[in-house]
C-alpha cells in the first residue's frame, strides 16, 4: 500500500498551488537536504515530463528551494524561497529534462558543497506524497515516512552484522531494510527504516564500524 | 485493515460502525496514536480549511490575476436572489471556488487529496453544515470518511493529474465528499459508497489541462462543478438510487482511462483548454512563450 494514513489523504496543510508539484517537490527537496546532512551551497536539478512543462506555473522550483532550505510544506517564506537561497548562497540551477522516466512528476537532484556531493531522484505521486527512487546510481524506494538511515558500505561480509548489532545494542527496531549493490564485493548501500529517530551518537557508532564509507539519515 | 470500498463498507456493517469510525481505528492502529492524537491532528486540517473559506470570502486574487472574486460574486448573487440550483448547492460552489482562489494565491489550504482539489471537500461541508447543523465532533468525522473512501482510490488508481488526469483529483474529491454528505445525513455506510460511485462515474475521462499549467483555470471552476455533484449524488444515493457498477469496480475504470491518457491530457498544460486560442494567448501573456 503505497499510501497508509488518512492523513495523507486530508492533508498536508500546504502553500498552494499544487500538492504534487508544490507540496511534493517541497518534500523532495527536503529529503534530499536530509540526505546530505547540511545545507548545500549548489544544485543542479533536473526536471522531467509533467514537473518539466510546469514547473514555473506551480512553483516546482521555489518549492524545492524551499525543500532544500529545509521549509515545511506550510512554511509561509515557501514563495520567496528563490531569494531566500540566494541570499544564502544557495546556487541553484534548473534544468528542462526532455529524458523518458516513469513517473510523469521526477526530479533529479544533485547537490553539494565543496568537498562533497550527492545525486537522487524523487518522484511526486499525488497528494504531497513522494518517494526517493535513486540514490547514487542505487535504485531504492524511500518514502520518507519514517525516520531511516542509509548507509553506502563495501560489499563484505560482515558489514550488514556489524550495523544491525550496534542497533541491536541501542536497541533500535528495524521496521524495513533494504541492501543494494553495483557488483559483487562493490559498493552497496543499506537502507534501514526505523521505528524511532536515531541520535548522532549512534550514528557516530555505525560509521566507524567496519567497512562503512557514509552514512545519511531521514528524521521524521 | 481495508483495501477496497467494499471491504470497507463490509466492516462498518459488521461492526455496525459508521465509516469515520472504520477510518479513525484504522489511523490509530496503523500509527499507535490514541483517539485523542487522531482527532486533534484532523481538527487543525478542519481549521486551516475554515480559516480559507473565510479567507476566500473577503475575495483574493491570484498573481496571474487569472482567477479570485469568483466566490464572493456568488454570495452576493445569493443575498439578492434565489438560486435556481438552490442554497446549499450554491454555497457548495462559491466555497469550493473560494478554497481554491486561496490556493491559487498561494495561500494556505489543505490537500483534499490534492491542492487542485482541495475545494470540494470543505465547500461541500461548509455548505451542507447549514441544515444538517453537525456538531464539532461530526465535521471532523466528515474528513475521516472522505479520508477513508480517497484512502481506496489512492491504493487501488491515483489521485494526482498527472499520473491519471482531472477525473483522479477533482473526481475523487467529488465523490469522496458525496459519500461524506451522506453519512453526515444519517445515510448508511452503503450509501455513502453508491453515491461515492455516481459522482465519479459523472466525473470518468476528465482530462487535466491547465491553462499556462497554473492550477487556476479550469481548476477552480471544476471544483464547482465537483461540489455540486457531490450533493447531487448523494441526494440520489439517500433516495435509495443505486450505482449499477459497483464503487470499486467505477474506481478500477478510471485508473483504466487514467492509464490511457496521453501525456498532454495530464497535467503537461499542453492539451485540452490549455491548447485553445484563449489558453495560449494567456500563457503568452503571462510566460512570455507560446505553447
Amino acid at each position: 500500500m503505497k499510501f497508509n494514513s488518512v492523513f495523507d489523504i486530508i492533508g498536508p496543510v500546504m502553500i498552494g498551488p499544487s500538492s504534487s508539484h508544490t507540496a511534493g517537490a517541497a518534500r523532495i527537496g527536503k529529503a534530499a537536504r536530509n540526505l546530505f546532512g547540511k545545507e548545500p551551497t549548489w544544485a543542479r536539478i533536473h526536471l522531467y515530463e509533467s514537473f518539466a512543462k510546469t514547473y514555473q506555473g506551480h512553483g516546482t522550483d521555489f518549492a524545492l528551494a524551499g525543500g532544500l532550505l529545509g521549509f515545511e510544506t506550510d512554511d509561509p517564506r515557501m514563495n520567496k524561497a528563490l531569494e531566500i537561497a540566494d541570499e544564502r548562497n544557495l546556487d541553484i540551477e534548473f534544468i528542462e529534462d526532455s529524458a523518458g522516466v516513469s513517473h510523469p512528476n521526477t526530479a533529479r537532484l544533485i547537490i553539494g558543497d565543496d568537498t562533497e556531493k550527492i545525486e537522487l531522484v524523487g518522484i511526486s505521486i499525488g497528494g504531497g506524497k513522494i518517494e526517493i527512487t535513486e540514490l547514487n546510481g542505487f535504485e531504492l524506494r524511500l518514502s520518507g515516512n519514517h525516520p531511516a538511515i542509509l548507509i553506502m558500505h563495501n560489499d563484505r561480509f560482515g558489514a550488514i552484522a556489524s550495523v544491525t548489532e550496534i542497533l541491536a545494542k541501542h536497541e533500535i527496531n528495524i521496521g524495513h531494510m533494504e541492501v543494494n549493490r553495483k557488483d559483487v564485493g562493490k559498493e552497496a548501500l543499506m537502507v534501514i527504516e526505523v521505528d524511532q529517530n536515531v541520535d548522532d551518537g549512534v550514528l557516530k557508532e555505525l560509521e566507524s564500524a567496519e567497512h562503512i564509507e557514509q552514512i545519511a539519515k531521514i528524521s521524521s | 485493515m481495508f483495501r477496497s470500498a467494499a471491504e470497507l463498507v463490509e466492516i462498518a456493517e459488521n461492526e455496525n460502525i459508521l465509516i469515520s469510525e472504520v477510518m479513525i481505528r484504522q489511523e490509530m492502529e496503523m500509527k499507535e496514536k490514541s483517539r485523542e492524537e487522531v482527532f486533534s491532528e484532523m481538527e487543525k486540517n478542519l481549521d486551516v480549511m475554515e480559516k480559507a473559506v473565510e479567507d476566500s470570502l473577503q475575495g483574493v486574487e491570484s498573481v496571474t490575476g487569472l482567477t479570485g472574486g469568483d466566490a464572493v460574486k456568488v454570495q452576493e448573487y445569493m443575498k439578492e436572489n434565489t438560486p435556481l440550483s438552490g442554497q446549499i448547492v450554491m454555497d457548495a460552489v462559491s466555497k469550493a471556488m473560494g478554497t481554491n482562489e486561496v490556493n491559487a494565491a498561494m495561500g494556505t489550504i489543505c490537500a483534499t487529496p490534492t491542492a487542485g482539489s482541495a475545494g470540494c471537500v470543505p465547500g461541500t461541508l461548509f455548505a451542507v453544515k447549514n441544515q444538517l447543523n453537525p456538531t464539532r465532533e461530526q465535521m471532523i468525522r466528515y474528513l475521516f470518511t472522505s479520508g477513508a473512501f480517497g484512502f481506496v482510490v489512492a491504493n487501488n488508481s491515483f489521485i494526482s493529474g498527472a499520473a491519471g488526469g482531472c477525473q483522479a483529483e477533482v473526481g475523487s474529491a467529488g465523490a469522496m465528499a458525496s459519500a461524506a454528505i451522506v453519512e453526515m445525513a444519517g445515510g448508511t455506510p452503503q450509501q455513502s459508497a453508491e453515491a461515492f460511485a455516481m459522482t465519479l462515474k459523472n466525473m470518468l475521462g476528465l482530462v487535466c489541462d491547465p491553462v499556462a499549467g497554473l492550477v487556476e483555470v479550469p481548476c477552480v471552476k471544476r471544483n464547482a462543478g465537483g461540489s455540486s455533484l457531490a450533493i447531487v449524488s448523494a441526494d440520489m444515493a439517500l433516495a435509495g438510487v443505486t450505482s449499477t457498477i459497483p464503487c470499486d469496480e467505477v474506481i478500477g475504470a478510471m485508473y483504466r482511462i487514467g492509464k490511457q491518457m496521453p501525456s498532454s491530457l495530464r497535467e503537461t498544460g499542453e492539451g485540452g483548454l490549455a491548447d485553445t486560442p484563449t489558453g495560449r494567448l494567456l500563457k503568452e501573456k503571462i510566460f512570455g512563450t507560446s505553447v
